[in-house]
């Protein structure tokens, strides 16, 4: 916005003026009334000792807290009805201190409202510009100095400044390349390969088909998940590679997505997806077997896996990736291949 | 007079030989401030800020803002040998093993809570009585600024104690990261030092959330507030209250004494708070782990209506040329909320652009909300906007409290979205100019009495009886604002004007209309000084004022119909 444009939008109408005039003069403070504590030496004197007793109440609740403190277990509970166990020294503690600090303030507000002088009193306000001459002056002087600096002749100090200046909070960047890796092929990748075992989580247990009843569904990992997460000391592995298992009659399963009909991503309608919401990655966890949908409870996407599971609901954009299993040597449940797919929410470089 | 009052003068006199205090001392200490229950807000958001301080600096000698992994061997059985980050492990030991340190805790929570909601309600009283018109533009961005970070502040502080439900709002923060295009994953790894979460987020964040951002804080809210001493606080307007005069109490003693009253009141309330509700409670959640959550997870109040932007959002995804933009979270998680900050911090510089004379003059005077009926509206829509995302937020909640489909309310929402709030704007415009209109008629046929008496002729009519000097000074402190017109051709010295220029003053001018076209201009002075001595009259004798037209011809005065069109404001 500049001040031209406004200017000629303003001044070209057939006025300038904006407030009508203040035809009726706003007449001065009504006057102060006077309160009880005013004319009433009595009232004053109860007023007195009302704010008195304030501030009382407040020295009794501090020394009142300092023995809470000390003589209240913490680890005591009082069962309170319908509201369950409080914590003794918490409730005493909050009770004390809040009340000490209460008082003290209801006294003064006490105090101010009833004793002190109580009439509103009117100040002028001032305008904030300075006078013409100081501005003016204030000018001249920034003048003198610029002249003085030669910032504007010397063309070629100004521009060389403005370089150093500008190139100067390069390093501030730059610095700050070590706060992570780049992201190279991280996020397309999983624990996953082919062949490995899906435990269950928590137990670490590796599952059979038959643990698993129509109908059912239970959270699992790959095998290696506990070793890998020890090793690196961070949740990182768990916040991808974590899949649930769930078995629909075979006749009721619609599509997957993938698999032929001699190798299938299914094992006897047993079927592995990942189980981090393709949203923006909360873990999902609400299963309606009858619809078979899941559903995730942060924004409640929800997913058809009895459709290769679909984004039937819900912002999330894309289907929850499947990891095609089938059973090993010993009858375990095993993934055939990794994820064909980066798990989790999208992201820029995913094609 | 007791010893401390003794002792103030021989201590001002050291003070100044050294300091020049005098002059400075001279002119503040009886500094006149105004009092209306409104302008508590601010101080409510001031008074929380200092509670954060002094509770934060407690609870920083005790967190331990680091997520190796440790097993619990504290005094909460349910966790007990559980593996879990030091952070969390360190707030169960703030919590039970340490006196007063659930306490502190929930006072830090419950003043944070505070903190952002008396900003807001601060944010929405400024705006809605056009405290923010000059001189007060700067402070009314580094407001702006303060909700952002009181935003951020709060999100970060309840992310620190790496419990399930605050991990879970990391992982969402991230998956936002994620879907910014182009940088997303970079910004993702540079912040979490790697992929989701890694072990150095916490310790981190814990830098931002108990220096950076409270030193900014701090910073920002020392400006503000000599900023307000400095320009002295606008006043509500009312007999005696004009805009060159500030009417309240002087600081010492009496604003002194009620604002520092009204700080231990609201330490007080907090603490008591604290004790007797529980916020937050970390233990009943569990520690973070990314495979698991807590169905109906809720997020802190103030980020409700992300939440809920999020979930509304339509699932909207574009991938072309190898790339991906994830429309259904970029929008929502990044987008929604830088957008509605700045047009809160641009808008100030609309109101000025179109309002002709707004640069020639302070507004120390507030407006009432009525006389300003598209500011009021604009107000009243960007509130219903909040508030229907802040709806999508709850939505499973609501789902269940009244056995609706969440398919329902989302589905709901999307389109209410669009179609609310701008009806909310056209119904407040309305209701604003109907109570203007009300204004004008209270000023021209005075006040209605509730007292209904028959006359002569068998008809019923109210007495109405003249308007106190306060109301009269209330209503006629109503800026009649004429629209900024369209520029001619040429300007006075017959120069033609760039046709860019000329386009752009063409569409000021435009929104000028838009603004202030639609106004219930207060009554002329004579229509006043007749109706006045009308309503006297009518009043006196017993007699009344009618809602007749014949009976209320006064002489040389002009007849007003309550019902017709408002006259052109006169220029
Ligand atoms: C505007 C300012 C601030 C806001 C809005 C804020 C907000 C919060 C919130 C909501 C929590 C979570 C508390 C819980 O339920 O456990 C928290 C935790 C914490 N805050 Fe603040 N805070 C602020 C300033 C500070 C300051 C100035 C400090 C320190 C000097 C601090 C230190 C801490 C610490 C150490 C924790 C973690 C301890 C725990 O969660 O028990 N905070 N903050
Ligand atoms: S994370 Fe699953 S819906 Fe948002």
């Amino acid at each position: 916005m500049s001040d031209t444009d406004n200017a000629i939008a303003g001044e070209t109408g057939s006025s300038t003026q904006v407030v009508k005039p203040p035809f009726v003069a706003n007449p001065d403070l009504p006057p102060h009334g006077a309160r009880r504590t005013d004319v009433d030496p009595k009232a004053a004197k109860r007023a007195e000792h009302q704010v008195a007793t304030c501030f009382g109440l407040s020295a009794l609740a501090t020394v009142a807290f300092c023995i809470c403190y000390v003589q209240i277990p913490i680890d005591a509970y009082l069962p309170i009805p319908f509201f369950g166990a409080w914590s003794a020294s918490n409730l005493a503690l909050g009770l004390t201190f809040g009340l000490a600090a209460f008082f003290i303030g209801v006294g003064a507000i006490q105090w101010a409202k009833k004793l002190m002088f109580g009439g509103e009193v009117t100040q002028m306000r001032h305008p904030l510009a300075s006078p013409p001459e100081a501005r003016e002056e204030a000018l001249e002087q920034f003048w003198a100095g610029a002249d003085e600096s030669g910032f504007a002749q010397r063309k070629i100090v100004r521009r060389s400044l403005l370089m150093a200046m500008s190139l100067f909070p390069i390093p501030l960047i730059v610095i700050l390349r070590d706060l992570g890796p780049l992201p190279s092929d991280s996020l397309y990748t999983t624990l996953w390969r082919p062949g490995m075992r899906v435990v269950l989580d928590p137990t670490e247990a590796p599952v059979r088909p038959s643990d698993i009843p129509v109908g059912g569904i239970v959270s699992g990992m790959p095998s290696v998940l506990p070793a890998v997460q020890e090793e690196q000391g961070t949740l990182n592995a768990r916040a991808k590679d974590v899949v649930i298992l769930v078995r629909l009659a075979p006749e009721d399963i619609k599509s997957q997505q993938g698999g032929t009909s001699s190798q299938p991503w299914d094992y006897q309608g047993i079927m592995c997806f990942s189980k981090i919401c393709t949203h923006v990655g909360c873990p999902i966890a609400l299963y309606e077997q009858r619809t078979h949908h899941l559903l995730c409870p942060c924004h409640q996407s929800t997913f058809d896996l009895a459709d290769s599971a679909n984004v039937v609901f819900g912002p999330a954009a894309r289907r929850l990736p499947q990891l095609p299993i089938t059973v090993d040597a010993e009858g375990f449940i095993v993934a055939q291949t990794a994820f064909d797919q980066p798990v989790g929410p999208s992201f820029w470089e995913r094609a | 007079m007791s010893a401390v009052v003794d002792k103030a003068g021989p201590m001002l006199e050291a003070l100044d030989e050294r300091l020049t205090l005098a002059n400075y001392v001279k002119r503040n200490l009886r500094k006149v401030f105004p009092d209306h229950w409104t302008f508590m807000l601010g101080e409510v958001a001031l008074y929380s800020f200092i509670i954060l301080l002094l509770s934060g600096i407690y609870l920083s000698l005790f967190f331990k803002p680091s997520m190796t992994e440790v097993v619990y061997n504290g005094s909460y059985a349910p966790l007990k040998g559980l593996s879990m980050s030091e952070a969390y492990a360190s707030t169960l030991d703030i919590s039970f093993d340490i006196r007063g340190g659930l306490l502190l805790r929930q006072i830090h929570h419950w003043a944070a809570m505070l903190f952002v909601a008396s900003m807001s309600i601060h944010v929405m009283r400024v705006f809605f009585t056009g405290a923010f018109r000059k001189p007060r533009e700067i402070n009314w961005s580094i407001g702006v600024g303060l909700l952002t970070m009181g935003f951020v502040e709060g999100f970060a502080g309840y992310s620190l104690p790496d419990d399930l439900l605050s991990g879970t709002g990391l992982r969402i923060a991230e998956g936002i990261m994620l879907s910014v295009p182009v940088v997303g994953t970079y910004i993702q790894f540079f912040v979490f030092g790697g992929e989701f979460p890694g072990d150095i987020f916490i310790s981190r964040l814990y830098g931002v959330h108990i220096l950076l951002l409270p030193g900014i804080i701090l910073l920002l809210i020392t400006a503000h507030l000599m900023i307000v001493w400095y320009q002295k606080h606008t006043q509500y307007p009312g007999k005696g209250r004009t805009n060159d005069n500030v009417v309240g109490y002087p600081v010492l003693p009496v604003y002194a004494a009620k604002a520092g009253g009204f700080f231990f009141v609201v330490f007080g309330i907090t603490v008591l708070m604290a004790g007797f509700v529980t916020i937050n409670p970390i233990w009943a959640y569990g520690p973070y782990t990314p495979d698991q959550i807590t169905a109906g997870s809720q997020p802190d109040w103030y980020m409700g209506w992300l939440e809920g932007a999020l979930r509304i959002m339509p699932n909207w995804e574009t991938t072309a040329w190898g790339h991906t933009i994830s429309w259904n979270v970029f929008i929502p998680g990044g987008l929604v909320m830088g957008l509605v900050l700045t047009a809160m911090a641009i808008y100030p510089m609309i109101e000025a652009k179109v309002t002709r004379g707004y640069k020639d003059q302070d507004h120390d005077l507030l407006d009432r909300p009525r006389n300003a009926p598209v500011r009021t509206g604009l107000g009243v829509m960007s509130l219903t906007f909040y508030i229907l995302l802040w709806i999508g937020g709850g939505n499973d909640i609501i789902a269940k409290f009244f056995d609706l489909s969440i398919n329902q309310i989302t589905w709901t929402l999307r389109f209410a979205i669009f179609i609310v709030p701008p009806l909310a704007f056209v119904a407040t415009k309305r209701a604003c100019l109907g109570l203007q209109r009300k204004d004008r008629d209270k000023l021209l046929h005075g006040r209605e009495t509730g007292t209904i008496i028959r006359l002569p002729d068998g008809e019923f009519t109210e007495v109405h009886a003249p308007l106190s000097e306060e109301e009269k000074a209330v209503i006629l402190s109503k800026t009649d604002h004429i629209p900024l017109e369209a520029p001619a051709e040429t300007d006075a010295n017959g120069v033609a004007l760039s046709k860019r220029k000329l386009k752009a003053a063409r569409r000021t001018a435009h929104l000028s209309r838009w603004f202030y076209d639609d106004n219930i201009p207060k009554p002329t002075p004579e229509e006043l000084a007749a109706a006045e001595a009308h309503i006297l009259h009518g009043y006196e004798e017993g007699h009344l004022v009618t809602e007749h037209r014949d009976s209320l011809e006064p002489e040389g005065g002009v007849l007003h119909d309550p019902n017709a069109e408002p006259a052109e404001p006169s220029k």
